[in-house]
């Protein structure tokens, strides 16, 4: 536990907000906030101004008493001077508070000879820097020294809790509603508290007074950190030249690859997820995240960063300039021993897991962006209601298909969803076209619908179904009508044509066909 | 002394094969295939319907086969799902570009079932997948026609009903599933089925709900 000197200067709001104001040192003056006394110099105690008095009432005991705004700022910026002259003295100077200055008491009483000059050539320091009067307290923990400060006392190492014991229980000045309960409980001085057993103070009066218990025992107020820093793991590469060409790409990603390997096999761990980032020269960012069901062999690390290079290399928005740094940061780390099972349901079994190779093969000769997985979400329209997921990617449905979705077309759903969307032609008896009103009703009921030059009776049609989606997005927001038709056959043994027609924009298109 | 008999006409008993060889279809698809199921190795074209490719897939994808479906940007995942085909356990490639032979090849080794657009492929090249496919007793479905499938099925007189003028919305598909192949499916069958969106097939009309004769031998042995 480390051994504090602690310099306190009594009252500093009042003292630094004479200072401001250019008081005399010998006017009674006291601070007030929200017409309260916070803090009263000697001479406005004298006149018997405590603080906690109402403003009034301290001007009707000292008729003639400065009454100063608080300012915490101003109180910080004048008590800089003290700590300098007290950072003369000693290193590691920790200001705790406008006021309380903490300094580790091991130099100062080394070179000083003993704590108590230490203390006494701090006080005059401080005095014939910046005029202030101060007091110097020494203990075991910043709490007992603060205290001991309050006292003028140097306490003996390992005599804090001695010190504290027959304190009372409001110096704990922090935790008001606490002390106002302990003194209720009939628990008046510290070392009364410090007596009850710290599991019981904490499972009932919870963490925080559990901190005030260890305060109160003489202890710091937080146990020490086992914890181990974390180990940096990731890997960093700065080819020079800049990456601009895949097959480049692909031999670096080799390296990398079991780098990465080898440094968390000797931490004993495996990769489950791993972090790509990219920078090129000239600063764009490229970061992806690959998510493995399997803890990450050497080629599969590799095969990633070579997928994810190609990718950026290759694809539509490819980066303006060579890639100049290339980090891998294993986000997500197993023991090396455990495996992940049980990713899909029922179990990681061997279908599955064959599957999954001939994915990754797959990969190997597309790209991540080959293979994809569906995913069935919420949604109005049959293309709303599916995501595709680079296989290896994390797949989540972006909204609940249990959720009521006005507007959704029944099932059975088009067994075809042209990518391209195929522009439509719906013409009423007359000729005209059909179109949907702001209310989503037809102007006509559909006689004839073309599609591709190729004109067809309608035999039944039903909707619109109205889909009014993020109305309240400034550029989100979409008005569509979907309307189902059934095409004629064109003779006995041909197939009747249903198609799911879609209107935005004053546009009719084929949205999907059921086939 | 084989060497003179003649050769044995290929018979395979329906659900002889059962088991690991034969992939399940519904049963009232089964009686369209003379094997009862989808059988491993084998080629098999469907045409003219996407729903047909659906139900056909559905229940051994719904009993854990694994189902990669390459070139076909334009499938109605959401289709699929309603006809009871277990979504999480599809790969889709929808463009595999030129690749497209190694593609089939890489997914054959993994996959069960591997869907084909068979558009883009030519006859030689279909004959090493089928080939593939047999040596790796995965099934291959070709989208279109296929040179060389041991079945094919073609879809015609498709009517839809449900729909009315300005109500109502489809519900049922019907349709005739016209077969014919090779060597064991060899004779041509035609039958009628509905394919529906919830439901993927018609009932079976007969069931048998209860043997009479059963409660009474059982009580009295």
């Amino acid at each position: 536990m480390t051994r504090l000197l602690v310099l306190w200067c009594p009252q500093w709001p009042v003292v630094a907000a004479g200072m401001a104001a250019g008081l005399t040192v010998d006017a009674p003056a006291v601070v007030v906030a929200a017409n309260r006394v916070v803090s009263a110099n000697a001479q406005a105690r004298r006149e018997g101004v405590r603080p906690g008095l109402r403003r009034r009432e301290a001007q009707g005991r000292c008729p003639d008493i400065a009454v100063l705004p608080a300012d915490p700022d101003r109180d910080a910026r004048l008590f800089e001077p003290v700590a300098a002259a007290v950072e003369e003295l000693a290193v590691g100077v920790e200001v705790v508070a406008p006021g309380v200055v903490a300094v580790p008491a091991r130099g100062p009483s080394g070179y000083f000879g003993s704590e108590e000059s230490a203390a006494e050539r701090v006080i005059d320091q401080v005095a014939i820097r910046t005029g202030a009067e101060s007091q110097v307290g020494v203990a075991d923990g910043l709490f007992a020294a603060t205290l001991a400060a309050h006292r003028g006392l140097v306490i003996p190492a390992g005599e804090s809790a001695q010190f504290l014991a027959p304190l009372d229980i409001r110096e704990l000045t922090d935790r008001p509603d606490l002390v106002d309960l302990l003194r209720r409980l009939g628990i008046q001085t510290l070392g009364a508290f410090a007596a009850l057993s710290h599991n019981d103070v904490t499972s009932r009066f919870g963490a925080d007074a559990g901190y005030a218990h260890r305060l109160a025992s003489g202890l710091e107020q937080r146990p020490p950190s086992r914890r181990r820093p974390p180990v940096d793991l990731s890997v960093t590469h700065t080819p020079d030249p800049p990456i601009d060409r895949v097959d480049a790409a692909a031999f670096i990603a080799r390296t990398l690859g079991d780098q990465l390997h080898t440094l968390l096999a000797a931490h004993g761990l495996a990769c489950t997820r791993l972090a790509i980032h990219a920078s090129t020269a000239n600063g764009e960012d490229l970061i992806r995240l690959w998510r493995c069901a399997d803890p990450l062999t050497p080629s599969g690390i590799s095969d990633r960063v070579r997928w994810q290079l190609d990718g950026w290399l290759r694809g539509s928005d490819r980066p303006s300039a060579g890639i100049t740094l290339l980090r891998l940061e294993p986000e997500e780390t197993v023991d090396g021993h455990a495996l992940q099972l049980g990713l899909w349901q029922g179990g990681n079994d061997e279908q599955a897991s064959r599957a999954s190779r001939a994915m990754v093969h797959v990969q190997g000769l597309l790209g991540q962006e080959g293979v994809f997985t569906p995913t069935i979400n919420g949604g109005r329209g049959p293309n709303d209601q599916v995501s595709l997921t680079p296989w290896g990617d994390e797949q989540t449905p972006s909204s609940d298909p249990d959720l009521p979705w006005p507007g959704r077309l029944p099932a059975p759903s088009p067994a075809t969803i042209p990518a391209q969307r195929v522009p439509a032609t719906v013409i009423d008896r007359d000729g005209g076209e059909v179109g949907v009103t702001g209310r989503f009703t037809l102007t006509a009921p559909p006689d004839e619908v073309a599609v591709a030059g190729n004109t067809r009776r309608v035999i039944a049609w039903a909707g619109p179904w109205p889909a009014d989606e993020r109305w309240w997005e400034e550029d989100g927001g979409r008005r569509r009508a979907r309307l189902q038709v059934l095409l004629a056959e064109r003779s006995e043994v041909d197939n009747q044509d249903a198609l799911l027609l879609v209107r935005e924009n004053e546009k009719w298109t084929v949205e999907g066909v059921y086939d | 002394m084989s060497a003179h008999s003649s050769p044995q006409p290929f018979r395979v008993e329906p659900g002889a094969l059962a088991g690991p060889r034969v992939l399940p279809v519904h049963r009232d698809l089964s009686g369209l295939f003379p094997w009862g199921g989808l059988r491993r190795g084998g080629t098999i074209s469907v045409q003219g319907s996407s729903g047909l490719l659906f139900a056909l897939l559905s229940e051994a994808s719904s009993q854990g086969s694994w189902t990669a479906v390459v070139g076909m940007p334009n499938l109605g995942v959401l289709a699929a799902s309603e006809a009871g085909m277990a979504v999480q356990r599809v790969a889709l490639i929808p463009q595999p570009g030129a690749e497209i032979a190694a593609v089939v090849a890489a997914l054959l080794d993994g996959f069960d079932l591997v869907a084909v657009a068979a558009n883009r492929i030519g006859e030689q090249l279909a004959r090493k997948l089928s080939a593939r496919a047999r040596n790796r007793g995965a099934v291959l479905i070709a989208v279109g026609p296929w040179p060389g499938a041991e079945l094919e099925l073609t879809v015609a007189r498709g009517r839809w009903s449900g729909l009315g003028t300005g109500h109502g919305h489809l519900t049922d598909h019907r349709v005739e599933v016209r077969a014919r192949g090779r060597g064991a499916a060899a004779r041509p069958r035609r039958a009628a089925f509905t394919l529906r969106g919830e439901t993927p097939l018609t009932p079976p009309v007969f069931e048998h709900m209860f043997d009479t004769n059963t409660a009474a031998t059982r009580r009295n042995p």
